[in-house]
């Protein structure tokens, strides 16, 4: 059962958790784009693979699996004690604290904290939350320029295009394609510009090395926050987070409740669980931690933004609430089949993918959201690479109960799905009624040819669009049981 | 041994000539197979797409069936898999704990048929004939939510006759999914036309699977498209014999 606390969830009209199609709507125009699946294909075997690689060098990544998982079990189960101990550490090192308890109330908190510093523009760090949130856009409002400096959220940016994987948020476009955006949105770019990742990665150093250098506020998420002392954590490849981190002299991390660890020795677990199943390497190039304020190096204005956005309503629900125990790292969009044909987009949120499915219809509610926890075949390849050991399908299972649950009690007539496994279940309630309809069935060997069945009526036509069904036999297996051994089940005796 | 069949409702009305080859297998292999004739589904369908009040009383019966016998077999790794994982969590949200306990009792007897046969009755040889190329499609709920592993395959190598081709991208998801092939057809089929693209690469003239489900889906894409390629049941090709053909 689950308990109602009043949690309220993430806000409507601000942020991206919602999509404007439902997924096989979306996902039916992303197919249709080969370019797209090429890509997909592509980047997600290579990753797979490497992966695979550095995850079988450990002979105790199970027992690391278990420990990642039983820390968020512990964290989440005590997460008002641990957050209060990360507020008091991180106020007593000269931090401030600010608790969000949605998206318009941590864009408020932002844009009250960069308009105090008088800037114009801010850098920012890599960071879903932030994109969750829709803090470009609410800074934008405000007339405050906001530069993703993240090599991919760059290319996103300046294409005004929206992340389609979380790990790498430009997995849909090519090379030639990043080449036009760069001539296009980038100033002072060299119209010579070549399509060669060294050029591009050339073009988009010097144009960040601008405004790395007269940032005066960087604005960053945080992979891990480390309550006994206070201490934040970004982990990143490229360099450029770690620049935003420590030039600028204000630092504004907002972050998820839900990404607070207790102490250093946890941490020790999730710096070998997050590079493995993330970027498949043994460790990431970058890892910076800060801990409020040092006098003289770094920013010395630091904020911290605890955000709430519906996780608190995820929380409620004791078997949902193990999709909190995401550290973000893409292994399941990787490993995901439909993912990989479908892409990121097609989800409608920032998390896409299989943890998105779960992570998303709690946040928003499950009305908001409701073809998500669909969108899974249930292969429970995602559940076999989660490195926090996040049962998903079990998970989508649940969603999916909670959705027709949900909608029974909204709606006064019951849709037609409903009234369909409604009467499937009364007739294999009962084996006579269910011998019957076996019988019936055998109706449609009027439908085949050559003993295939090649169309059939709504909703099946959706099979039968690109799959032949067999004809029905003669004889049901039951009947050929009974014509061999009676009314028995054909015990001896 | 007397064993007790869990045909499924798939099996039953589609495909009843699965059900035939497991029962002329195992009576083979020197047991008595019993059908106990009140069994109607397993409530999969139900579950999975979120009608769990609707599995319930389907739950009940499978365990009203079969609490009795001393073990039990199904052709089938998702419909064994929903008896071992989803009857339980199914009769506790609705908080019938007794039917829970009784459920994971009969889960505990219930086993898909390649783990009955090299497990329980501890044999791999079951002295089949079959001389086709055939690959092998490890169905996602016996690969992943049974942990078969290499059971069918060791149970296959064994064949007197058989051509066994490795599939590429084997443990990828053939995209059938349930309710999921329906409600999400374009991205369903699209897993399909990559599945069928491995399966006709290795020049099997059959593509067998433990899931009567999966190679309905594998089977109407590669018929749709007059492959030349066909999909058999891994009962059918264990129950045939040199005297059967």
């Amino acid at each position: 059962m689950i308990t109602f606390l009043g949690m309220p969830y993430a806000p409507r009209g601000v942020g991206h958790l919602r999509g404007e199609q439902p997924f096989p709507v979306a996902a039916r125009a992303a197919l249709a784009d080969t370019q797209l699946r090429r890509n997909l294909g592509k980047a997600t075997r290579t990753i797979r693979a490497k992966r695979a690689a550095v995850v079988a060098e450990l002979p105790d990544w199970e027992e690391l699996r278990a420990a990642g998982q039983a820390i968020k079990q512990h964290t989440l189960a005590r997460l008002d004690h641990y957050l209060e101990q990360l507020e008091q550490q991180v106020t007593a090192r000269g931090g401030t604290v600010h608790w969000a308890r949605d998206a318009n109330e941590a864009n408020r908190i932002v844009t009250r904290l960069v308009r105090g510093t008088g800037a114009a523009e801010v850098v920012k760090v890599k960071s879903i939350v932030t994109d969750e949130i829709g803090l470009n856009e609410a800074l934008a409002d405000a007339g405050i320029a906001a530069h993703e400096t993240d090599l991919a959220e760059l290319i996103v940016q300046l294409g005004h295009d929206r992340p389609s994987h979380i790990l790498v948020p430009a997995i849909h476009r090519n090379r030639a394609e990043i080449r036009e955006i760069f001539l296009r949105e980038m100033p002072g770019v060299d119209p010579g510009l070549s399509d060669t990742p060294a050029a591009l990665t050339e073009a988009a150093r010097l144009y960040l090395r601008r405004r790395f250098l007269s940032a005066r506020v960087g604005i960053s998420g945080a992979n891990f926050a480390i309550a006994e002392t206070g201490t934040l954590c970004v982990v990143e490849s490229e360099g450029n987070g770690r620049m935003c981190l420590t030039l600028p002299d204000t630092l504004i991390t907002v972050m998820g409740i839900e990404k607070v660890i207790p102490s250093w020795r946890d941490l020790e677990v999730f710096l070998q669980l997050l590079p493995r199943s993330s970027t498949g390497e043994r460790m990431n190039p970058y890892t910076s931690m800060w801990t409020g304020v040092t006098p003289g190096d770094g920013p010395q204005r630091v904020h911290l933004v605890l955000l709430d956005n519906g996780r608190t309503a995820a929380l409620a629900d004791p078997a949902g609430r193990q999709a909190l125990h995401c550290i973000r790292c893409s292994a399941c969009l990787n490993v995901c089949p439909v993912y990989e044909r479908a892409g990121g987009h097609a989800y409608g949120s920032v998390y896409p993918g299989p943890i998105g499915a779960v992570l998303s219809p709690q946040l928003t509610g499950v009305e908001d959201n409701a073809s998500l926890p669909y969108a899974s075949s249930l292969c429970g390849a995602c559940y076999d690479a989660c490195p926090v050991r996040i049962d998903i399908p079990s998970l989508l299972v649940h969603l999916r109960a909670r959705h027709v649950e949900e909608a029974a009690r909204a709606r006064r007539v019951p849709t037609a799905e409903a009234v369909a496994m409604a009467a499937a279940s009364w007739v294999m309630a009962s084996p006579a009624r269910y011998a019957a309809a076996l019988r019936t069935g055998r109706a449609g060997r009027a439908l085949h040819r050559g003993g295939r069945i090649r169309r059939l009526p709504p909703p099946l036509s959706a099979w039968t669009a690109a799959r032949d069904v067999p004809a029905p036999p003669a004889q049901t297996f039951r009947e050929w049981w009974r014509h061999e051994h009676g009314d028995g089940d054909g015990t001896a005796g | 041994m007397r064993i007790a069949l869990f045909v499924t409702c798939l099996a039953d009305g589609l495909f009843p000539q699965v059900g035939q080859a497991t029962v002329r297998l195992l009576e083979r292999l020197g047991h008595e197979v019993t059908f106990p004739q009140a069994q109607t589904c397993c409530g999969q369908m139900h579950t999975n797409t979120g009608y769990l009040r609707e599995a319930l009383p389907l739950v009940r019966r499978y365990v009203d069936v079969f609490e009795d016998c001393e073990l039990v077999v199904v052709p089938s790794g998702s419909c064994t898999g929903s008896v071992r994982h989803q009857h339980a969590m199914v009769a506790r949200r609705f908080g019938d704990e007794a039917l829970a306990r009784r459920a994971e009792a009969v889960a505990a007897r219930t086993f898909e048929l390649s783990e009955l046969l090299v497990d329980v009755l501890g044999v791999e040889d079951v002295g089949a004939y079959y001389p086709h190329r055939v690959t092998y499609h490890p169905t996602c709920h016996s690969l992943r939510l049974l942990r078969a592993g290499d059971r069918p395959l060791r149970l296959l190598r064994n064949v007197a006759g058989i051509d066994l081709v490795e599939l590429p991208d084997a443990e990828v998801c053939c995209g059938f999914g349930g309710t999921f092939a329906i409600k999400n057809g374009a991205v369903s089929t699209a897993m399909l036309a990559d599945k069928m693209r491995s399966v006709l690469a290795t020049g099997a003239e059959v593509c067998t699977a433990g899931d009567s489900s999966c190679l309905m889906h594998i089977g109407g894409g590669l018929s749709r498209l007059n492959a030349g390629t066909a999909t058999i049941h891994l009962a059918e090709i264990l129950a045939s014999t040199q005297d059967s053909r």
